[in-house]
């Protein structure tokens, strides 16, 4: 039999500083989960909270247009004037085109995303990756304003078009109501295309990461029910992915709702919500109205979750 | 009888790798037909070939005589309960098991009454409003079940549905399933890697071995008639014996194996018996029967199950001690070399 025998560890080894720190937080989870997450939230209420708090408060003040001074007296008079004709026309314009945007990017970014998710691997697969990060990474200016050179009558969408003896469609474009202009950078429809060029990164990767979690064996279970491509997309993939849809579309919409140099640069004439922002505040001083400008995509963006949430988006998380 | 799935010189190669490696099998309608074998065995490749989730290489697959290599799953005639059930989790319960119906355009009254009908077959008549992700194991793959029951399939496919469910369970849902299958009629094939299962609900059972069908037969054959080392040992417990081995102990060229409920001590038996003694290594107790590990000419290690109730006495019960262990002749399974 067997005679040798293991060196035997004491029950309680002799513990040093960091192992009775280690041992103490470990009897205080309270104390644990305290000092993990103070930091941030402390950040999170007073930067993102208390900023937010400040802006309604602000959107209530007067603003007196003979001497343009704020004075704390609270008023509605900043969202009447969101209702008169000119000011309702901005936020119109604004919100059409964070739709446009919006939709486009999905249906965009959806078959992509589908093929980055189900296909796409190996090499392949970093490379659709980097591919949709890689813009992300350039200047915004210096994308939009190579769209003006992209886009411009001598440019290279112009070209393109020649060539493929399209240039009649695109001058018929041109005289359309809500898409034309003078030429493709000062229309709506050259200022679509640059904020959906902008933007679509941000639908790609929640609509990517949504993709991700359908789990594939319940496309097998509903073709082996009887459903063909269009029918497992419809009652099957679509349904699962679309909190990534509307994760997506809050960020193009969003992001569309408050810019304000697109606008400027290419496209007709004519305010955003973010431009308005960027004048009331800048040259004019007016901060109440520039709140008040300000809660409007906050207010839409919360009814549309609202809308999402009721329609079910979100049963499937 | 008519043939509801067959296998003619059917291949799936993955690169080098051959899932399934050039099989022809016949399972006929009605039959409980189960595919046995470990992991990577080529059982749920084989599966999903008749599902069509899988292509074959080469090779046909008729399902009622129909050709049906090329036809995607949503055209042929058979319906799936997969593994991990795959439910989906956007639906409830009564909606997961109309989805097929809802496919083909049964109003939303009539599917939904054929969908009760389902349920209560597998005895979930009051869960049809719930989520699946609130019902327990053995209830989701009951859901799973129905659903694919409920298009009225020729043939059934199973994907080691009970794999996931603990032993109490799955020995309920195994009695539960072959009744279901009797009284339905239809053809089950039912993968699985769990031996004690195929044999007991099956009709017959393929066992599977790296690509390849190593063995069709019903249970019983399987078991005693083993055509090679490999079902020998797969299907039930197996001292197998090759080489040098069987001639030293039997004085066969061919390999054999003898099952360890046919071994004894060699006091217990008489007449035209095999004797070999050896080294008892160890003894676990297993409630009914108690295995014994026995050492036999210093290198193979015997396995031999002895029913606790009268042999406690008779078997040496110290480890290390000296023991001749014995069998008899018509006991040994002449194997396929």
């Amino acid at each position: 039999m067997m005679t040798a025998s293991l060196p035997v560890t004491p029950a309680a080894p002799a513990l040093g500083l960091w192992q009775r720190l280690g041992v103490a937080l470990y009897r205080r989870p309270g104390l644990q989960l305290g000092l993990l997450l103070g930091l941030p939230l402390l950040w999170f209420l007073v930067v993102y909270i208390g900023s937010l708090a400040t802006l309604l408060a602000q959107s209530f003040f007067t603003f007196d247009d003979f001497t343009m001074e704020v004075s704390r007296e609270l008023t509605l008079a900043n969202y009447r004037q969101l209702l008169q004709p000119a000011n309702f026309d901005v936020v119109l314009r604004t919100l059409l085109m964070a739709s446009a945007v919006s939709l486009a990017s999905a249906v965009l970014a959806f078959p992509l995303a589908y093929y980055m998710v189900r296909y796409a691997r190996g090499w392949k697969k970093g490379f659709f990756y980097v591919a949709v990060m890689l813009p992300m990474w350039a200047s915004y200016i210096v994308k939009v304003y190579a769209w003006t050179v992209l886009l411009a009558k001598d440019g290279m969408v112009y070209w393109a078009y020649q060539h493929l003896g399209l240039g009649g469609v695109m001058d018929w474009l041109m005289t359309l109501p809500l898409l034309g202009g003078n030429s493709l950078t000062t229309s709506h429809l050259g200022r679509f295309a640059v904020f959906t060029y902008i933007w679509l990164p941000f639908m790609i990767l929640p609509v990517q990461a949504a993709l991700e979690r359908v789990p594939a064996n319940l496309l097998q279970a509903s073709s082996d029910l009887g459903a063909n491509g269009a029918q497992t997309f419809r009652h099957v993939i679509l349904p699962l992915a679309f909190p990534g849809v509307v994760a997506g579309s809050i960020f193009t919409f969003s992001l569309t709702l408050g810019d304000y140099i697109i606008p400027q640069i290419i496209g007709p004439s004519g305010l955003f919500i973010g431009s308005m922002v960027y004048t009331m505040q800048g040259s004019i001083g007016n901060m109440p109205l520039a709140a008040a400008f300000t809660v409007v995509p906050v207010v839409i963006i919360a009814l549309y979750l609202t809308g999402a949430r009721k329609l079910g988006a979100f049963d499937a998380l | 009888m008519s043939i509801a799935v067959q296998f003619h010189q059917v291949s799936r190669h993955y690169d080098s790798v051959r899932a399934v490696d050039d099989i022809s099998l016949e399972i006929a309608e009605g039959e409980f037909f189960s595919m046995l074998g470990p992991s990577g065995s080529g059982k749920t490749t084989s599966l999903r070939l008749i599902a069509g989730f899988e292509q074959p290489t080469s090779g046909s697959i008729r399902i009622f005589g129909q050709e049906a290599a090329g036809l995607p799953p949503n055209l042929r005639a058979v319906n799936t309960v997969f593994q991990d059930y795959a439910l989906f989790p956007h639906m409830n319960v009564l909606d997961n098991v109309a989805y097929g119906l809802m496919l083909k355009g049964v109003p939303k009254s009539e599917r939904h009454r054929r969908a009760e009908e389902m349920l209560e077959l597998v005895k979930l008549g009051q869960y049809g409003s719930r989520r699946p992700s609130a019902l327990s194991g053995g209830q989701r793959q009951r859901v799973a079940l129905a659903r694919a029951l409920t298009l009225q399939p020729r043939v059934l496919l199973l994907d080691e549905p009970l794999g996931a469910l603990d032993l109490k369970l799955r020995e309920q849902m195994q009695t539960e399933l072959k009744s279901l299958q009797r009284q339905l009629g239809i053809t089950f094939v039912f993968v699985t890697h769990d031996q004690g299962e195929a044999m007991s609900m099956s009709d017959r059972v393929a066992v599977f071995n790296k690509g390849r069908i190593e063995q069709v037969a019903a249970p019983q054959v399987l078991y005693n008639q083993p055509a090679t080392a490999f079902v020998a040992d797969f299907v039930g417990a197996a001292n197998v014996f090759d080489g040098p081995l069987a001639a030293t102990l039997a004085g066969l060229e061919q390999p054999f194996a003898v099952r360890p409920e046919r071994i004894r001590p060699a006091g217990q038996l008489d007449g035209d018996v095999v004797r070999v003694p050896g080294k008892l290594l160890d003894i676990q107790y297993l409630g009914a029967v108690s295995r014994y590990e026995v050492e036999v000419l210093g290198e193979k290690v015997v396995s031999m199950v002895l029913p606790n109730e009268h042999d406690t006495q008779a078997a040496p019960a110290v480890i290390g001690s000296a023991i001749t262990l014995a069998w008899q002749r018509q006991a040994m399974l002449p194997l396929a070399g």
